[in-house]
């Protein structure tokens, strides 16, 4: 139903054309979403838009549709290139994904293709092992990899995602060489080789280490992130084990509009999508999923949109 | 036992409403090419917002549990399948409703469907423990040997010349490798933006099936006794129960391989009507009637496609990990709750998990009862003139691929390869090994990287590749197919030439 209502939202729009910013909006706004049904993105987006249609809110309801494909990059090009900048049409982004895949190059975006509207949630990657592993630290891990260059096999969700980013900063952080196999079918294939035996440990989501470690399948031995995380206080971050890893592979999502909107819409946006973030029916709902939440305004992710870039460039440029 | 004592809950009216909403919706969205089973639950998980958590998992099961059966309805009655799952339904349903036999396909197929459903939630129900040590026992090198065992079939697969078979395989596996590569991260073929996702396998789907069908119908114009005019005899339920339980090998071997095929993460239900309907045939003793309208045919595929379901669930229930995009999609519907799943999902809340998979039993039932009432309908989508059916088969595949991912790029892709396969047929190539081909692609491909990735850091290939039990069962199981395969072709081949001495 909700994809016959985009469709619908999406043809009205062709006939009407570029609305004008007084009384936006005035019907029903769409937000793609770059990954599957299902996925962490899509669940997250799904629940931080359900208050959308109420009166202290955007007054309209914001309808979800999935572009999914080559990690991101078929929604976010298509985003790009041919979505309509009426704010009508808004999308979700994850960060450091859609910036690391411009530096890359192959797409047809790049961080400037996009103007930011809001910050919801932060996901940091953290780093785990299977339940009856023998490492029980980071150290541990890294004496290993030391010991046997390039024998540490580790999985991660694909190329070029907070995961891979996190996987190169560790790696650098502690001079050693380890196997990073990059799995097809996000982060759910990534545990499932971890809790498997199929590698000998992972990078994976908070969220969903969270819950594999609540099931009692894998441990978990630090969190790529600059302070601890308060789903998981007993465990230490990656600068408190020694090694040098910042948040750029923190997966911050958040919603933005395509370069273009007309600046009335992006301000009357950037002031009440905060506001629908921090509606408590919300906040519980994503507490209760086990998702990190993280409300950041349009100068916030501005910044840290420009950091990112900054820190990625250099990440990337001996790749 | 301890899950009869929550056998009431499901009968509670408003659960029981919401049971029967999901079976018929399900059913409907089932039979319309293009809506998957996982499209269907992902269009009904902002509805459970407002539910309690057990009601909203009895409407997602019950939807899950019958747009996987109504599928067949299109397999059958137009020979579009309406999910991967249903492929194999194509090849003997389409031939028995050609002879007027649709409504007996139909039947044979829903009844086949609830044999391997109840049979696959009871496994869950009882051996979910040991199930779940099974799933995780399959790594990258044992998954790749799974994806070969299954490239065997595809020769012999609904075609009558094994070049031609592999020939279409072959152009799957070339289609398979378009888009964009997550393990190595390279870009292959996308000599067009739309193709930038690679191609979308429900799109492939639609536009194989379809449109070949649609451009047939065209082709032969208004002319009353073009060639296939479908016409739907009734046929008796209780015959068809007997010819059910006349079958029980095709049976046994569809629901056994649907719930093992069902258990492994990442390969899910798109290969277990497929790979069911091959092991029926192989070990049939009327061979030689499959692809002409040979009821083991249909029962094999449908009993396995719902056999799949309850284990599917298995992976996700117990570790946490959602094994199919379908299990993924209800994963959310768990978490928007609040409800974790894992080993400890049965004591923390019994209530809910026990209705779920009870609902699901009852599901498969009731799912049975409309599904056999729609077949008893099926006559009157025969009436159909073809020139209407056409346009609205046309309309449904335009629909469908749109759908997927709300992208007219999926269009395109649909209809070029609907285009490409019309001309195919008349050469004598067909679908069903082309759309095998460019399923089982992706996963021979990832998992021999991924596998000879962990390979070389570790142990070496041949090593990894070639050792351990399981990857010796399946590499013997390929090997022995075929040898079996090539045996048969020399027999049958020797027989024609005896028969051709003796006249």
């Amino acid at each position: 139903m909700r994809k016959l209502l985009a469709g619908a939202a999406m043809a009205l729009m062709a006939v009407t054309g570029a609305a004008s910013a007084q009384g936006y909006p005035d019907r029903p706004i769409m937000m793609m979403v770059s990954y599957g049904a299902g996925g962490a993105t899509d669940f997250q987006a799904r629940i931080v838009t359900m208050t959308a249609g109420n009166e202290d809110a955007l007054g309209m309801p914001i309808a979800i549709i999935n572009k999914p494909g080559a990690g991101g990059r078929v929604g976010w090009n298509w985003f790009a290139t041919q979505a309509e900048a009426d704010g009508y049409t808004l999308a979700a982004y994850n960060v450091p994904h859609f910036i690391a895949q411009s530096i890359k190059g192959g797409v047809q975006y790049s961080a400037d293709s996009f103007e930011p509207i809001a910050n919801w949630g932060a996901d940091p990657a953290v780093f785990v092992v299977a339940a009856d592993s023998p490492f029980n630290s980071m150290a541990d891990v890294v004496a290993y990899a030391k010991e046997n260059p390039g024998k540490l096999t580790f999985s991660g969700a694909g190329l070029f995602v907070g995961h891979h980013i996190a996987a190169l900063q560790i790696e650098k952080a502690a001079g050693v060489k380890m196997s990073y196999i990059p799995t097809k079918g996000g982060g759910a294939a990534a545990m499932k080789a971890v809790i498997a035996g199929d590698v000998m440990a992972g990078v994976n989501n908070l969220s969903d280490a969270f819950r594999a470690r609540e099931a009692g399948s894998i441990k978990i031995l630090g969190v790529a992130d600059l302070e601890r995380s308060s789903f998981l206080p007993d465990v230490p971050t990656m600068k408190e084990q020694g090694l040098d890893v910042d948040n750029s592979s923190v997966n911050y999502r958040g919603i933005m509009v395509p370069k273009g909107t007309p600046q009335a819409v992006i301000d009357k946006l950037a002031e009440k999508v905060p506001e629908m973030f921090r509606n408590k029916r919300v906040q519980s709902k994503m507490k209760a999923g086990g998702s990190p939440i993280l409300v950041m305004n349009r100068d916030e992710v501005k910044a840290m949109w420009a950091a990112r870039q900054k820190t990625l460039e250099k990440l990337l440029a001996g790749l | 036992m301890e899950f009869i004592g929550y056998f009431g809950a499901v009968f509670e009216p408003a659960a029981f409403g919401l049971l029967l909403v999901g079976t018929i919706g399900g059913l409907i969205l089932g039979a319309t090419p293009g809506l998957s089973p996982t499209m269907a639950v992902a269009l009904l998980i902002p509805f459970t917002f407002q539910l309690a958590p057990a009601h909203g998992l009895i409407l997602l099961g019950a939807a899950y549990t019958s747009t996987v059966a109504g599928g067949a309805v299109s397999a059958i009655l137009l020979k579009i399948p309406g999910a991967p799952a249903n492929i194999a339904t194509t090849l003997d349903g389409h031939e028995m409703a050609k002879q007027g036999r649709g409504a007996e396909a139909l039947q044979l197929s829903f009844l086949a469907s609830a044999v391997g459903g109840v049979f696959g939630v009871l496994l869950l129900i009882f051996l979910t423990p040991v199930l779940a040590r099974w799933a995780l026992a399959f790594g990258p090198s044992h998954l790749f040997w799974l994806a070969i065992l299954g490239v065997t079939v595809i020769g012999s697969l609904d075609s009558r010349s094994v070049v031609k078979g592999l020939l279409s395989g072959c152009i799957g596996l070339w289609l398979a490798t378009i888009g964009f590569d997550d393990i190595m991260g390279a870009q292959r073929f996308i000599f067009h933006p739309a193709l930038g996702g690679g191609i979308n396998i429900i799109a492939a789907l639609i536009g194989l099936f379809a449109i070949p069908q649609v451009l047939n119908m065209f082709a032969k114009g208004r002319q009353p006794l073009g060639g296939e005019v479908i016409k739907v005899q009734p046929h008796s339920l209780g015959a068809s129960m007997r010819e059910l339980f006349r079958r029980p090998r095709a049976l046994s071997i569809g629901t056994m391989t649907g719930s093992i095929i069902g258990l492994i993460p990442g390969v899910g239900g798109q290969i277990a009507g497929l790979v069911a309907y091959d092991q029926a045939r192989k070990f049939s003793s009327e061979r030689d009637k499959f692809g002409t309208g040979h009821s083991e045919g249909v029962i094999a595929a449908e009993s396995a496609n719902n056999a799949m379901v309850g284990p599917s669930l298995v992976p996700l229930l117990t570790l946490s990990i959602p094994g199919s995009p379908t299990a993924a999609v209800l994963l959310g519907g768990l978490l928007i709750h609040g409800i974790f799943p894992g080993p400890d999902l049965f004591n923390n809340y019994p209530d809910v998990a026990w209705t779920f998979i009870n609902s699901m039993l009852i599901g498969q039932i009731l799912m049975c009862i409309f599904g056999l009432y729609i077949a008893g309908l099926a006559a009157r989508v025969a009436q159909v003139p073809q020139s209407v059916m056409a346009a609205v088969v046309l309309g449904l595949a335009v629909f469908g691929s749109y759908s997927v991912q709300s992208s007219m790029g999926d269009v395109y892709v649909m209809a070029a390869l609907g285009v490409m396969m019309f001309f195919l047929e008349r050469f004598g190539f067909s679908a069903a090994p082309l759309v095998l081909g460019l399923i089982l692609g992706p996963i021979a491909e990832a998992n021999f990287i991924q596998g000879s990735m962990i390979a070389n850091a570790t142990d070496g290939l041949a090593v990894y590749f070639f050792s351990g039990t399981l990857n010796i069962v399946l590499i013997a199981t390929v090997v022995l197919s075929i040898v079996y395969s090539a045996w048969m072709e020399i027999r049958t081949r020797r027989f024609i030439e005896k028969q051709e001495a003796m006249a």
